[in-house]
């Protein structure tokens, strides 16, 4: 391979000439310091490189050397628990080397190469075996039993396989192809920004339960779906991000700070170990991978880390997993797309965004899905993706926005006025959407019966009629509203504060499983039943208001999950207070 | 090392950039040094290298600069800070060279300016609490060590006055050190700059202070540099020499103007309000310059101050710095014309890092349940103020009027504070009860009721106490 020379350097843009025979998106290594670039441009001879790493002090004439290869990542034992940069470096491995600062030029693998795992075959000498079957199994940590798979090229019959305790590198099994016997280790390598193969789609047709009030009973996301979080600084993106990476009932998180504050990935990185899946009670870390490219990390490998995080998702999805890949932020990874399109001096589209914008996103998003995976057990998995973006001034015409709602199906829609009056989280409930509610139907009928359907809908349609009830109240005020109206008022503040709000820092309030969400929403609606026959027997609208069930029915939410059957004597208390005699 | 070459190539000087031709080996970020034909030197780094020409950011502009006659030098390292503890007590220039009559600083080592991005895996969580004395900053937007909280403020706001409070009041319980400061100065006036340096001088603050100095009608250019200097100082300060530093950082609006201006120079194609499309990335330069490190005693937190351009939140500055920072204190002037000291806007105003600050063991534990339940009343008091202004107070109803008044108290007896008050937490939290005491139990609804019938009591008994007397 030639050697090119730089002859221009732009912030993380590089431009090297005499770069013959190197591809579109080569890797490439930067002046006697190695830096990691990669090739966005090729004209000619002339190749113009996104350097991931700080490029203070490279100047004209240094070399540049094409590795031949595209940006990839290694996919096999080692991924959970790890927390690497956008380009897949572990960043405990670069503290090791480089102490508390990031330097540059440092080569450490994804994947470690000291740790023996314990390899279980699953397929045996004589096999036909093709793309995705299952070779064996690494238990990889508590929560995840790790499946050694065929890579998506090869096919042929196994001529040997192993067991017992290797390395990532140690070759584990003989197949025998077409192009003659291949040795396999437990690393795959895949190109980042290669789309990896399932066998079919499927709609998805179960809600992933996040434990999160608003989103499992008015928004839910399927399992295999995608979702975006938009909001102003301080609406609550990253909380809920957070929260999904917590209690979200999938099996594996993947979880990419994309160019925002050090201190979140740190928070993760501390507390997720000492957190307790609910449901199997192992440390959430278990099950876990972080991607962090922090915002005063070099803005290239921003742009990179989305693509990590995705690839890295597909992986154990290709397993038959249940997977979730948070993104926060990716307004962060489209502002490196301008960055680096306004160097190259693409012509610019909306807001400087290159025009490809939109493309970028879609095919993003389009990674995420349900899916029957590649192998012949056809066994199923699903990638659900769930994007924060961050638009200036929480102005939802931004371009990134508008992209992402293009292909998103579920739309949290955060407010700066519900955040300022802490009600978190601030999603909008007259605002959002979720595209779910149809396929998911049939699930929450054979799990919960139609009354949760139905529940949901009236609540709904409470809260939109508080919505207009309220136009009138500040032309007029309250006293000119009917007392059914004032009823619906009320139970509309009631579903709002005792069951849509939630706050994520409180122990139990956290985390409500379905079970629960169903009964407090039940709680609330059975009071607003019976409150209307009061009503229509004569009664006032203030006796009504006050209640003192309303209180127990405030606190529902701080009931530990154990203690559910306390829910009984609230509603007794309903039917005691509420009697119509 | 190779020796360092001249050139008198300089082929174009525009605003606050400058052409040097047929150059060789220049590096990017490179610092350079400009002789003027009568012998002024001058500072400046590269901006760009392509072939043999080497785009120079003047940082004391361009004036006086002619293509003949220049003899510009590269230096062959990036800008640098030289630094040794001497330099506590002193004021430097906006590049970092002294202005006191103090003697020049001898370098225990030079650090670039720029410093290199702090890996997330060793940082350590900010969590120790910060009481500065001020109960809207204490009590509803806690500082923790190793945050950066930035003021927003508006021309003619008294965030100086705040900063300066927070300076002189700040402390972490239990513990007997102080702050050390460190101040950059980024385009604002003498008199403002005065006002800081008087009251470090009153309280003996100066002695453990750094002072960074780019003041109004100094070079605007040079401002890029000053907060790096400073942070780098602060760096310093606290993971070499394990000192607590408080950086101070205003006017960043004027820090982002001159941003402007260069990307402007460049002709690169403007993000929104003429601002670059990377200001983002470069405010994190400097905002994610703060933090606690695992294992090292030092911490850094950081009070940048930027006035909004016409009190506008969804500016470009306030809104990314938003973005960036650990939340934000906002001023509002409805509230500085009511005469309220500090006029900070509550339920604008945030602090992340709180959550992990605040409860048993580092302020209370009701201190969680209260400020929930603080700004639940006091927001709503803000909405019935606003539907009296619409419809008169016939409209509101009883609940309406109860928080109306909350909000009226909350405001002249919480946030409301004298610029010498210095409040306990425990003055704060207090004084939070005995305002909530005046509504009814039902409506505390965000409150554990463990913690209601622990301290509700005592602050009812008070309230019907005044009430009879
Ligand atoms: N569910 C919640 N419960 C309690 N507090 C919350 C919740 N959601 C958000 N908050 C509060 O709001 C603050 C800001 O939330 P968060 O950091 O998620 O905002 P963000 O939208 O990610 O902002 P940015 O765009 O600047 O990153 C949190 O620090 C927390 O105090
Ligand atoms: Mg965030």
């Amino acid at each position: 391979m030639n050697q090119g020379r730089i002859v221009r350097v732009s912030g993380p843009l590089v431009v090297a000439e005499g770069m013959e025979g190197a591809k579109m998106f080569d890797v490439v290594r930067v002046s006697d310091q190695r830096l990691i670039g990669e090739i966005i441009e090729l004209r000619e001879d002339r190749a113009s490189i996104q350097v991931y790493e700080n490029t203070a002090g490279l100047g004209v004439g240094e070399p540049v050397e094409s590795t031949g290869e595209p940006l990839s990542v290694e996919l096999g034992p080692g991924l959970m628990g790890s927390i690497y940069d956008g380009i897949q470096r572990p960043l405990d491995a670069i503290k090791a080397v480089s102490g508390d600062v990031i330097s540059r030029g440092i080569e450490v693998p994804g994947l470690t190469r000291e740790k023996k795992w314990d390899f279980k075959p699953k397929a045996k000498k004589g096999d036909k075996v093709g793309p995705g079957d299952v070779l064996g199994e690494v238990q990889e940590t508590t929560l995840v039993n790790h499946m050694i798979m065929v890579p998506p090229d090869i096919e042929g019959e196994i001529v040997e396989i192993k067991s017992g305790e290797f390395t990532v590198e140690e070759n584990i099994v003989k197949i025998k192809t077409e192009d003659g016997v291949q040795e396999l280790n437990m690393i795959q390598r895949w190109p980042v920004r290669e789309t990896r193969p399932v066998k079919k789609n499927l709609a998805p047709d179960a809600p992933m339960v996040t434990g999160q009030r608003v989103i499992d009973a008015l928004f839910p996301v399927g399992k295999g779906g995608t979702a975006c979080v938009p909001g102003p600084f301080g609406s609550g993106k990253t909380v809920i991000q957070h929260q999904l990476a917590k209690w979200a009932d999938a099996d594996i998180i993947v979880y990419v700070g994309c160019g925002e504050r050090g201190n979140e990935m740190t928070d993760v990185l501390l507390e997720f170990p000492e957190l307790e899946d609910p449901r199997s009670g192992e440390p959430l870390m278990k099950r876990t991978v972080l991607i962090a490219n922090t915002s005063n990390m070099p803005v290239a490998a921003r742009e990179a880390s989305v693509y990590t995080g995705i690839t890295i998702a597909e992986y154990f999805r290709d397993m038959g997993y249940s997977v979730a890949l948070m993104a926060d932020s990716t307004s962060r990874w489209a502002e490196s797309m301008r960055e680096i399109s306004g160097r190259l001096e693409e012509m610019p589209g909306e807001e400087g965004y290159p025009a490809y914008l939109g493309t970028r996103i879609a095919e993003f998003y389009e990674r995420a899905g349900k899916a029957i995976c590649i192998g012949s057990d056809d066994r199923e998995g699903a990638l659900t993706a769930v994007g924060a973006v961050s638009p200036p001034g929480g102005d939802l015409s931004d371009p990134v926005v508008q992209s992402t709602l293009r292909v998103v199906k579920v739309f949290w829609s955060l407010e700066a006025e519900l955040a300022y009056s802490r009600h978190f989280p601030a999603i909008s409930w007259l605002r959002s959407y979720s595209l779910y509610t149809d396929d998911l139907e049939d699930y929450y009928i054979e799990n919960f019966g139609e009354s949760w359907i139905q529940m949901r809908e009236r609540a709904r349609t409470i809260l939109q009629e508080e919505d207009d009830l309220n136009e009138i109240v500040r032309l007029v005020g309250i006293d000119a509203l009917s007392p059914e109206n004032r009823l619906i008022m009320e139970t509309a503040k009631s579903i709002r504060e005792d069951f849509l709000h939630q706050n994520a820092f409180h122990e139990v309030d956290t985390y409500t499983s379905f079970e629960k969400q169903f009964k407090i929403l039940d709680l609330i609606m059975h009071l607003h039943d019976r409150s209307v026959e009061c009503l229509q027997s004569g009664k006032s609208i203030e006796d009504l208001l006050e209640l003192d069930v309303k209180e127990e029915i405030a606190r529902a939410k701080f009931t530990p999950e154990e203690q559910l059957d306390s829910f009984e004597q609230i509603k007794s208390n309903i039917i005691a207070q509420t009697e119509t005699s | 090392m190779s020796m360092i070459k001249e050139y008198q190539t300089v082929s174009e000087v525009a605003g606050p950039l400058m052409l040097v031709e047929k150059v060789e080996e220049v590096k990017f970020e490179e610092l350079v040094e400009i002789e003027l034909p009568g012998g002024e030197i001058r500072h400046g780094k590269v901006l760009e290298v392509n072939q043999d020409k080497a785009l120079v950011q003047l940082f004391e502009g361009a004036r006086g600069v002619s293509t003949s006659g220049s003899r510009v030098r590269f230096l062959g390292r990036g800008v640098e800070l030289p630094v040794s503890e001497d330099i506590l007590g002193r004021v430097f220039d906006g590049q970092g060279r002294p202005i006191d009559d103090g003697p020049e600083i001898l370098p225990e080592k030079r650090l670039d300016i720029n410093g290199e991005p702090l890996n997330p895996f060793a940082r350590d969580y900010p969590s120790e609490f910060i009481q500065t004395g001020i109960s809207c900053i204490d009590g509803l937007n806690t500082l923790v060590r190793g945050q950066k909280l930035p003021i927003f403020s508006g021309s003619g706001l008294p965030h100086s006055k705040m900063a300066v409070q927070i300076a002189r009041q700040a402390k972490v319980l239990g513990t007997q050190e102080s702050f050390a400061v460190v101040f950059a100065a980024m385009g604002i006036t003498f008199e403002e700059s005065e006002y800081f340096i008087s009251d470090f001088r009153e309280t003996g603050a100066i002695d453990r202070a750094v002072l960074f100095m780019n003041l109004a009608d100094d070079p605007a250019i040079e401002r890029i540099a000053t907060p790096r200097m400073a942070l780098t100082a602060a760096e310093y300060l606290a993971f070499e020499k394990g000192m607590h530093v408080l950086a101070i950082l205003t006017d960043m609006t004027s820090y982002c103007e001159a941003l402007r201006e260069v990307s402007a120079a460049r002709k690169e194609i403007p993000g929104r309000r003429g601002y670059p499309g990377y200001m983002y990335t470069d405010l994190a330069s400097i905002y994610e310059r703060a933090g606690k490190i695992m294992d090292k005693p030092g911490s850094i937190t950081q009070i940048p101050i930027l006035t909004m351009p016409e009190d506008d939140k969804t500016h470009p500055i306030p809104d990314l710095t938003g973005y960036i920072t650990e939340g934000q204190v906002i001023l509002s002037r409805p509230m500085h014309r009511k005469g309220i000291y500090p006029p900070v806007d509550a339920p604008e105003s945030l602090s992340r890092l709180k959550d992990k600050g605040i409860g048993e063991g580092k302020t209370r534990k009701d201190h969680a349940d209260t400020f929930n339940q603080l700004y639940d009343a006091y927001t709503k008091g803000l909405a019935a103020r606003e539907l009296e202004v619409i419809l008169g107070e016939a409209a509101l109803s009883q609940t309406d009027k109860m928080f109306y008044r909350f909000a009226e108290a909350f405001e002249q007896e919480y946030i409301k504070q004298d610029e010498y008050e210095n409040r306990s937490i425990e003055e704060t939290l207090d004084l939070g009860w005995k305002l909530l005491s005046a509504l009814p139990v039902t409506e505390l609804k965000r409150i554990d009721s463990e913690f209601l019938e622990e301290f509700l009591p005592k602050f009812k008994e008070e309230n019907t106490e005044e009430e009879t007397s």
